[in-house]
């Protein structure tokens, strides 16, 4: 009997032992994180190499432990290592829902972090409910994700769009008050459209009798825009407003500025601060421009921004821009994220809902400053933001006479549609 | 009536740039029979050499007014290069077969070619505007326009007038007439229509590289400008009719005046505006406006 006893004793103890192996196993094993950045196309300089350059580096640096001050000093995720699988964002939103596919039932990824486009993310939020698998948008700028629907397993960690244009309306105004009318050349896609109405309705919002003139809508990537700058100075309006981003923005100041379309109007960039950082003095004096955010000329003199500058410029020879400070930021929230949740679960690491329930309503320290999940029921960041124009100095571009706006300002409370919230005079 | 002449000078100065990418378009196909996809890559590749080229002049300090020779030395070199190394190492061996594989392996070679240009040049865009701001402005119609733009005007109407007179005014223009007319019946006559082929191809390379050239003071070359271009080209092509460079060049005027007037007046049908007159210009005339009647073999 006692020799039973001692049997079933030790097959316990190796049961046991055995059950334990596998989560000592989990516990070193990686976080496997898929992500989408265009990799290709004309998307891919601007935003998606800055993007996967800067996902690169923190995950590098956070594997190895201690590179980042404190709270991020942790080794990857909770101890975790991060492994990363990339994936081309270019190709259209019906691939890159199967490409979704692909990442979490063949690649098996822990969790996705990317997609610049607002198609994209538009089309691949329901797919990661259908999936269940945690997913983080880091750039896209349409307030129509959270405004839309309401998501478990989707994260935004970059504001939306709108208030890129709340924002610079509210610096137009303030250094030309005098200003009656409004043109604009931007996109005929969602992105620029969009961009125009929030432009023109925070405009009306805030003076009423400024005359809106009729848009130029060039096709994204159109490159040539004579035709457009010929009307654009004919209309010989006050302000001319703009959200082409890339090497379209690149053509179209190429081609307006020995036009003298920038001595002749106001002309304000809504997202120019990539195109400032490439284009240098070539961008004329005193031209306003965002930054999608607090990034780069905009982002305050912390250590977290120092050790990004620095260690970005010292791997890749170049300054990181926006869509960088983005994913970095992404980068941070999770892992702040999935720290908090370990936390919550006695040291152990987290599940994913775990994970999920601790993302909610989260705030934590980026490289451009402090960001809050405030909106979309805590699954939507929302940040301060800045604007400033261009000044030349010792042959380089520099943001000068840079105004501040708190996130409350710029963005609309919780529950409110944005272009709702505008049109009510920002109440 | 200022405005209406702005809307000429916009267009004049659009279509220029569209009948120098769609010359050798149409020129390849009306020699040839391929509806040449990778047109647009070579377009391309045109404007990234002339990135580096500009680029390496300007830096090193030379005379200004040389970055016009980097543009056209550019040109030359892509299609010199590329031409007979696409048109004998893949086209020569589809010669005979249909004309939709030969379109699928142009398009192919599109696709390679886009990955060709950035393992070479990477994906960060390139910006040389030393040309475009070089000669100035003038002022016409109460606004002002870089006199590049009408450099641009230039280069189109010497490319027009040398491609006629060298089909119409040359011996090796009519014989190569004869090709077009006929492959087989030219070639019992001993004409060398391999060697035409290849040096039609080349020079429809140099032509579509010129185009990428010039264009390329004006913009920031980046990923993907060859696919623009192409889609604009075909349609210019589409309404000229194929093969005819008369037509090429009512085409591009068609559609750069569609597109200025779009602009000025009625800005939110720009997108669509090439694309309407190419179909009013089909419902009328299903295989462009010069084409021949093709006749049928039996």
């Amino acid at each position: 009997m006692k020799l039973r006893q001692l049997y079933r004793a030790c097959c316990a103890l190796a049961i046991a032992l055995l059950s334990a192996a596998p989560a000592g196993a989990q516990d070193a094993a990686p976080i496997k994180i898929g992500i989408v950045v265009f990799l290709s196309g004309q998307a891919a300089a601007p935003f998606g190499v800055p993007a996967k350059n800067a996902a690169e580096l923190m995950a590098d640096s956070l594997n190895k432990g201690g590179v980042l001050g404190k709270p991020y000093d942790k080794k990857g995720f909770g101890g975790r290592p991060i492994e990363l699988v990339f994936v081309d964002e270019a190709g259209g939103t019906t691939k890159q829902v199967q490409e979704y596919r692909n990442l979490v039932q063949r690649q098996e990824v822990d969790m996705i972090i990317g997609y610049i486009g607002s198609g994209d993310c538009l089309a691949v939020g329901p797919v990661a409910e259908e999936l269940k698998r945690l997913t983080v948008f880091f750039d896209c700028g349409t307030p129509r994700i959270f405004e839309d629907a309401s998501y478990k397993y989707v994260f935004r960690t970059g504001p939306h769009g709108v208030m890129d244009n709340v924002a610079l309306a509210l610096y137009t105004l303030k250094r030309n008050p005098n200003v009656k009318t409004i043109i604009g050349i931007n996109q005929n896609y969602a992105w620029g459209q969009d961009s125009w109405n929030d432009f023109i309705e925070s405009m009306k919002a805030l003076k009423p009798d400024v005359k809106i003139l009729d848009p130029q809508w060039p096709k994204l990537g159109a490159g040539q825009y004579n035709a457009e700058i010929s009307a654009l100075l004919a209309a010989d309006a006050d302000v001319v407003h703009t959200s082409l981003w890339g090497g379209d923005l690149e053509s179209f100041i190429l081609q307006a500025a020995p036009r003298d379309l920038f001595k002749k109007s106001l002309v304000v960039l809504s997202a120019g601060e990539h195109v400032v950082d490439r284009l240098e003095t070539q961008v004329p004096q005193g031209t306003p421009f965002g930054a999608r955010g607090p990034h780069n000329y905009y982002a305050p003199d912390s250590e977290l921004n120092r050790w990004l500058r620095k260690s970005y410029q010292e791997r890749y020879k170049l300054t990181p821009i926006q869509a960088s400070y983005k994913m970095a930021q992404a980068f941070l929230g999770v892992k702040s994220a999935y720290e908090k949740a370990m936390d919550k679960n006695g040291g152990k690491h987290p599940d994913q809902d775990q994970i999920i329930a601790a993302f909610e309503h989260h705030a934590w320290e980026g490289p451009s400053g402090k960001v809050e999940m405030k909106l979309g029921k805590g699954h939507q960041a929302v940040q301060g933001t800045a604007i400033g124009t261009v000044k030349h100095e010792g042959g380089k571009a520099v943001a000068a006479d840079i105004e501040r706006y708190a996130a409350e300002k710029v963005n609309p409370p919780e529950g409110v549609k944005s272009l709702d919230w505008i049109k009510a005079g920002f109440k | 009536m200022q405005q209406f002449l702005a809307v000429l000078i916009d267009a004049v100065n659009y279509a220029s740039w569209l009948f120098i990418v769609a010359s050798g378009l149409t020129l390849i196909y009306g020699v040839m029979r391929i509806l040449n996809m990778a047109h647009g890559s070579l377009y391309a590749l045109g404007a990234y050499t002339a990135a580096s080229f500009v680029g390496f002049w300007s830096t090193h300090g030379y005379f200004p007014a040389g970055v016009f020779l980097m543009l056209i030395a550019a040109a030359v070199t892509v299609g010199v290069i590329m031409g007979p190394l696409i048109e004998r190492g893949l086209l020569r061996l589809l010669y005979g077969k249909d004309e939709i594989v030969l379109l699928l392996a142009t398009y192919a070679l599109f696709l390679i070619l886009e990955d060709v240009i950035k393992l070479g040049w990477g994906v960060d865009a390139y910006y040389v505007s030393q040309p475009y701001g070089l000669l100035g402005n003038v002022t016409l119609a109460g606004l002002s326009y870089p006199l590049y733009s009408f450099v641009v005007v230039g280069v189109a109407v010497a490319i027009g007038v040398g491609l006629s007179w060298v089909l119409n005014g040359t011996q090796r223009g009519k014989l190569l007439k004869a090709v077009i007319h006929d492959r087989e019946v030219s070639q019992t006559l001993g004409i060398n229509v391999s060697r035409y082929y290849m040096v039609t191809f080349t020079v429809g390379a140099i032509l579509a590289a010129i185009g990428g050239a010039f264009t390329a003071p004006q913009i920031s070359v980046s990923l993907g400008i060859g696919v623009e271009v192409i889609v604009l080209a075909f349609a210019v092509v589409v309404i000229g009719g194929l093969g005819s460079l008369p037509g090429a060049a009512l085409g591009a005027l068609i559609v750069g005046l569609a597109r200025s007037l779009a602009v000025h007046y009625w800005p939110a049908v720009e997108l669509f505006c090439v694309y309407f007159v190419m179909a009013l210009v089909l419902v009328f005339r299903p295989q462009g406006l010069f084409a021949a009647p093709e006749l049928r073999k039996i």
